[in-house]
């Protein structure tokens, strides 16, 4: 067992649009890579941004090393509830995820 | 085949002077920079202004004027002013027309402007013309009665329009952000899923390469897909670090939709051409029906805030109970001061140290030595706003965890203790609006000027 954050290179999450916000995660290797995709519950997740699972798009790219997972915006981007304009932080709450 | 010189990721970000000499010597057919984005939030878009200083702007923009006449090419600027507003084209334009006069150039500039009247929009929602996106706010009279700006985003089309103006700078209105990139190639009849593609990966200039701050970047679109290379000597451009872009500020990595269609990426291929360049071949342009996207930010209040420092170990401590205990105490002074109840404004603490950026996702319990207690208000206007705040203010200082104790007092880092943020604006469109004539919701506009 390894956190998220110790394994992967870098985690990055940004607004697409003002509706919704994607978080990338990069892996430093193929074995690595194989790792979190593999180990990663997308159910987790959801858990963690507390969203329902199905609203989530996760797309596993081999060829980048990276997983990516993209949901709506709890809160609409510079609304009164938004506390983070480029929602940049988002990433952070996936670092202590544990990976198998 | 048709070289597009793209000088940074936005105007008013800056860029490397050498490397922009030497992608400029290096025979573009365009120069095309961004100028804005959603990204900063609804504030410009609302107020119709730029998030960027006029002075970097101008410092910029002179750069690449000079940099036009050099190359004989046209100067094209999307989404000018941050926002792509009417206001912010004209703010562009006269820019233009100080330093044309200051460099003795004389220039044919178009306008292309993207601001959407709202008459229109409620016309076009009547018409059954606008389509929700996921997800759709709702909108009704009500909402759109309170817009302050909506504009749409412009495409290949409308930026081809531009062009066969002749003019040799565009400043055009809101605009896809690869529409500027990709106008000139698709109107040469370079490959459709290259232009798009390549668009999107130049659309941050150099963020594709290994010196992401570098800024001007070339791409040279042709018949089968497109080639990109940094513009700084010394930057490279990967397979993985040009890929890795398709994932930037992007939902979907493979599907980029834009007015008329949309990109399909999957079945792209990245080719190491040499150290520093990259080929890319394989991208689908999937033609649809012709709509565009509309963005529009209505007002929805206006805010105060104090800031109020916490270090007190206790206090600290209970920063969430004394938060707590605070609201409950300052709602009944409102009401029992102001005559006012929680449907007349919203008094919000976020707790700067404990939760401040996730509220109740944060999963952290750690321990901060000292809580900031940032507290807002958001009232229907800036007068109540800073009233409530100004009522607030002494019990922000003073106010105790419990009845019996002795008087506390925190820490104010100003004075005054409470700022008037202005009015809030919030995103209130994700809809796509349809039109049988691309230029139907947009207007050019071409003069000269010096």
């Amino acid at each position: 067992m390894a956190r998220l954050g110790d394994l992967a290179d870098k985690l990055r999450a940004k607004n697409a649009g003002p509706f919704w916000l994607t978080i990338d995660v990069f892996c430093p290797d193929a074995e690595i890579y194989q790792r979190v995709s593999r180990s990663l519950d997308t159910a987790a997740v959801a858990a963690l941004y507390g969203v329902p699972t199905q609203v989530l798009k996760r797309f596993d790219i081999a060829a980048l090393n990276v997983v990516k997972i993209s949901m709506p915006r709890p809160n609409v981007q510079g609304s009164r509830e938004d506390r983070d304009m480029h929602a940049s932080q988002w990433a952070w709450l996936l670092a202590d995820l544990e990976i198998d | 085949m048709t070289r597009v010189l793209i000088p940074t990721g936005a105007l008013g970000l800056g860029f490397d002077a050498d490397a922009l000499a030497r992608a400029v010597g290096m025979a573009p057919d365009i120069i095309a920079v961004d100028g804005g984005s959603t990204d900063s939030g609804p504030a410009y878009l609302g107020t119709g202004t730029s998030k960027y200083s006029r002075a970097a702007t101008k410092a910029e923009w002179r750069a690449l004027m000079l940099a036009r006449a050099e190359a004989g090419v046209p100067l094209v600027v999307g989404t000018a002013g941050t926002c792509g507003t009417d206001s912010t084209v004209d703010w562009m334009h006269e820019i233009t027309a100080e330093l044309a006069e200051e460099l003795g150039q004389k220039v044919k500039v178009a306008r292309l402007y993207s601001s959407q009247p709202v008459v229109e929009v409620a016309a076009a929602f009547a018409g059954g013309r606008v389509r929700p996106l996921d997800p759709a706010p709702e909108v009704g009279a009500e909402t759109l009665g309170q817009m302050t700006n909506i504009v749409a985003l412009a495409g290949a089309e409308q930026m081809g329009a531009a062009l066969e103006s002749g003019a040799d700078i565009i400043i055009a209105g809101r605009t896809t952000d690869t529409a500027t990139i990709a106008a000139l190639p698709l109107m040469r009849g370079d490959h459709a899923g290259g232009a798009w593609h390549g668009a999107k990966i130049g659309e941050c200039g150099s963020l594709c390469t290994s010196n992401p701050t570098s800024g001007p970047i070339l791409i040279d679109f042709d018949a089968e897909g497109f080639t990109v290379e940094p513009g700084l000597a010394s930057a490279r451009c990967t397979p993985a670090s040009v890929a890795a872009h398709m994932l930037y500020e992007n939902a979907d990595p493979f599907v980029l939709y834009e007015p008329g269609g949309h990109l399909d990426v999957t079945g792209a291929a990245y080719t190491q051409l040499d150290e520093r360049r990259v080929r890319v071949t394989g991208s689908k342009w999937v033609p649809g029906e012709y709509g565009v996207k509309l963005e529009g930010a209505r007002l929805v209040g206006y805010q105060s805030t104090i800031l109020v420092l916490l270090r007190e170990p206790r206090y600290v401590r209970e920063a969430e109970a004394w938060v707590a205990r605070l609201a409950a105490f300052l709602a009944g002074e409102i009401k029992a001061r102001m005559g006012l109840g929680p449907e007349d404004y919203a008094l919000d603490f976020r707790l700067i140290g404990k939760n401040a950026t996730l509220g109740a996702l944060e999963t952290s319990r750690a321990a901060p030595p000292e809580v900031g207690v940032m507290c807002i208000v958001t009232a229907p206007t800036q007068a109540r706003a800073t009233e409530i705040a100004k009522l607030a203010n002494p019990f922000l200082l003073h106010y105790p965890l419990t009845d019996d104790e002795p008087q506390a007092t925190f820490a104010f880092p100003f004075s005054p203790a409470d700022w008037a943020r202005g009015a809030l604006h919030e995103f209130t469109l994700n809809h796509v609006m349809m039109l049988d004539d691309p230029m139907a919701a947009f207007r050019l506009e071409v003069d000269e000027v010096g």
